[in-house]
């Protein structure tokens, strides 16, 4: 009985001596998190940065843009994922803690508005009658078609959308409400979009609106709607070049990632940023999002050499926002 | 009369018979189509590279072995933790606590923790090991959670097992001048180790396909690093699988597929040890 313990024990020691020579010295860490549509972004820079540089250790986590930004405020992250600006209560907590950030936008993407590919009757649709279908007073209310505009059928209306934790749910209420974070509650809301293709795909009546690379993926379950504006311009559908001129209004947003100043600082950091606004626009493109004119990233990059510190958006709208002419106003 | 009620009852006897065979029919029918499902979509894509490959945007090219060490060393972490609480509170509660009310509502208390659910304990350990201990989102902090959620099951287990040791044997190990540390530890427990284990198997086959706590207290999505030591951040494969699950490319659910196959695979495989382990024991021991 000894002897068995001490041989339990020496194999022990073997094993723990052999796990811990596996571990390889970093040369640095670079922890991120945030927003789920900004994360196959962030991951395929870091997946591609791991190639070159193997020896810093990049992690990305999937918190929504709310969720990462408590953990950013608390200075538990690096870089924040986020697809809508910082909001003021977020800058708010960072200041408490002292946490500055230089914000840095990274891609465009056009929020798809879909239905079902049986639905024969829409055309089209307007800013407006989205608005008449998903404003707050909708709720229990607007339940048809018919309801939406008068020459529809009457056919039930259902819709699937974002779940409110998320920065899309916020960019859609805000750009087709009017106010971020105020709609119906009475819809399908999810946080995983392929629930949304799910849903609208196997419902005659159902509308849902999702990152365009997600219809791209889906275009034989789904159908893309055209959306007026009202300016005149008719309907306009949401592709590469509708989305990065912004004719595709109001529904093509901005991506960001916020650096913590601090980690600014650290040359770890430094690379990654530089080799996230080399590479984006290639990689955004892969990956189904529209990257942005080559211009802005190297705006971006002045911006995060020059360390310059707070949001653009502070009181504006990313809604219909012209990048270019607002990152040289602050530089 | 009298006959009428015996057919009567023969017949209950008979429909109840059919209607339990068909909710089991339908039980074991539902569990088949979902692992034929499964396995038609997931099994081709099991191979070396799929074990060895890092966390990728390309279906293909990605692989679990990030999430399976950082899943293995969160269980290491978890048992070292639960183990010896949870087995030494079992023996303490059945041998040693005098049996009060207090002990009654103890136990009653325990029996309540092992019903709560899972997401709860991911807010406590975010409030309490990432925010209060400042352990960050870590192995450890996830290891202590998990902890705290098999806590309840290994000490109601433990507790089991001793309780089904027979009264005899302490009589004769007392009888024989013995104290009770030495009943305890040479007598009672080795007599209960079998039930002992079967129940840490099946509580860390439990803890083997969280998501919700780890997810609440920050385990990472992307980790293309097997974890160092505890302090590290991690992900695990239910969160892998999660995560593919939310991608848009048809491949990516390939990939779930096949991560579920393996993680079924080793439910199974501790499940099996578990049964294993409790026969054996029970042949081995005959006083």
């Amino acid at each position: 009985m000894e002897l068995r313990s001490k041989r339990v024990q020496i194999i022990l020691i073997i094993c723990i001596v052999s796990l811990v020579s596996c571990f390889k010295q970093y040369k640095g860490r670079i922890s991120i998190d945030g927003s789920s549509s900004v994360y196959p972004i962030t991951e395929a820079v870091a997946e591609e940065f791991r190639n070159k540089h193997d020896d810093i250790r990049v992690t990305v986590g999937v918190s929504g843009t709310g969720g990462g930004f408590k953990k950013f405020a608390r200075g538990e992250t690096d870089i924040s994922n986020a697809s809508r600006p910082i909001t003021e209560s977020e800058i708010k907590a960072c200041t408490e803690n002292n946490i500055g950030f230089i914000e840095i936008p990274v891609a465009y993407d056009g929020l798809a508005v879909v239905i079902n590919p049986a639905n024969e009757f829409i055309d089209y649709l307007t800013v407006e009658e989205l608005k008449k279908m998903w404003e707050p007073a909708a709720q229990n209310k607007i339940t048809s078609w018919k309801q939406v505009r008068a020459t529809f059928p009457d056919v039930p209306l259902s819709l699937y959308g974002a779940g409110t934790s998320s920065g899309t749910y916020d960019y859609f209420t805000e750009a087709i409400v009017g106010k971020a974070r105020s709609s119906r509650g009475d819809y399908t809301a999810s946080e995983d979009d392929n629930v949304l293709v799910q849903g609208v795909s196997t419902d005659k009546g159902g509308l849902g609106f999702f990152g365009l690379a997600y219809f791209k993926e889906n275009k034989t379950k789904l159908k893309l709607v055209g959306i007026d504006a009202g300016k005149g311009k008719g309907p306009i559908y949401p592709t590469d070049s509708t989305v990065r001129t912004g004719t595709y209004a109001p529904l093509s947003r901005p991506e960001f990632i916020y650096i913590k100043a601090q980690s600014a600082n650290s040359p770890v950091v430094r690379e990654f940023i530089s080799f996230y606004l080399e590479n984006a626009a290639t990689l955004v493109k892969e990956i189904g999002y529209v990257p942005l004119p080559d211009e802005v990233y190297k705006l971006s990059y002045e911006r995060f050499l020059k360390k310059k510190l707070g949001s653009m958006f502070v009181n504006k709208s990313t809604v219909g926002a012209d990048l270019i002419k607002l990152m040289k106003e602050n530089q | 009369m009298r006959r009428y009620s015996y057919t009567r009852a023969k017949l209950t006897d008979r429909a109840f018979k059919y209607v339990a065979l068909s909710f089991t029919a339908f039980a074991l029918g539902v569990l088949v189509v979902l692992l034929i499902d499964i396995f038609s979509k997931g099994i081709a894509r099991i191979n070396w590279d799929f074990f060895r490959n890092l966390p990728s945007r390309h279906a293909e090219k990605s692989g679990i072995m990030t999430a399976l060490a950082g899943m293995l060393s969160l269980l290491f972490f978890t048992i070292i933790i639960a183990l010896p609480i949870g087995i030494l509170a079992g023996i303490y509660l059945q041998e040693y606590g005098k049996k009060n009310r207090l002990a009654k509502l103890i136990e009653i208390n325990i029996s309540n923790l092992a019903g709560v659910p899972s997401v709860i304990y991911g807010i406590l350990g975010l409030t309490l090991f990432v925010r209060i201990l400042k352990l960050g989102n870590s192995l450890i902090a996830g290891a202590l959670t998990l902890g705290l959620l098999i806590l309840p099951i290994i000490i109601v287990t433990t507790r089991e097992a001793i309780r089904a040791v027979p009264d005899s044997l302490r009589e004769a190990s007392y009888g024989m001048g013995a104290t009770k540390w030495q009943t305890t530890s040479k007598v009672v427990f080795p007599f209960a180790l079998g039930g002992i284990l079967t129940g840490i198997i099946l509580a860390v086959s439990r803890a083997i396909g969280e998501t919700a706590p780890l997810l609440v207290i920050g385990a990472l999505v992307y980790v293309p690093f097997i974890p160092e030591g505890p302090r590290d951040q991690f992900t695990t494969l239910p969160i892998q699988i999660f995560n593919w699950t939310t991608r848009p490319q048809a491949a990516f659910i390939v990939n779930a597929a096949a991560g579920i196959i393996v993680l079924l695979l080793i439910t199974f495989l501790l499940n099996g040890i578990a049964i294993y382990i409790r026969n054996k024991w029970y042949k081995k021991i005959r006083y």
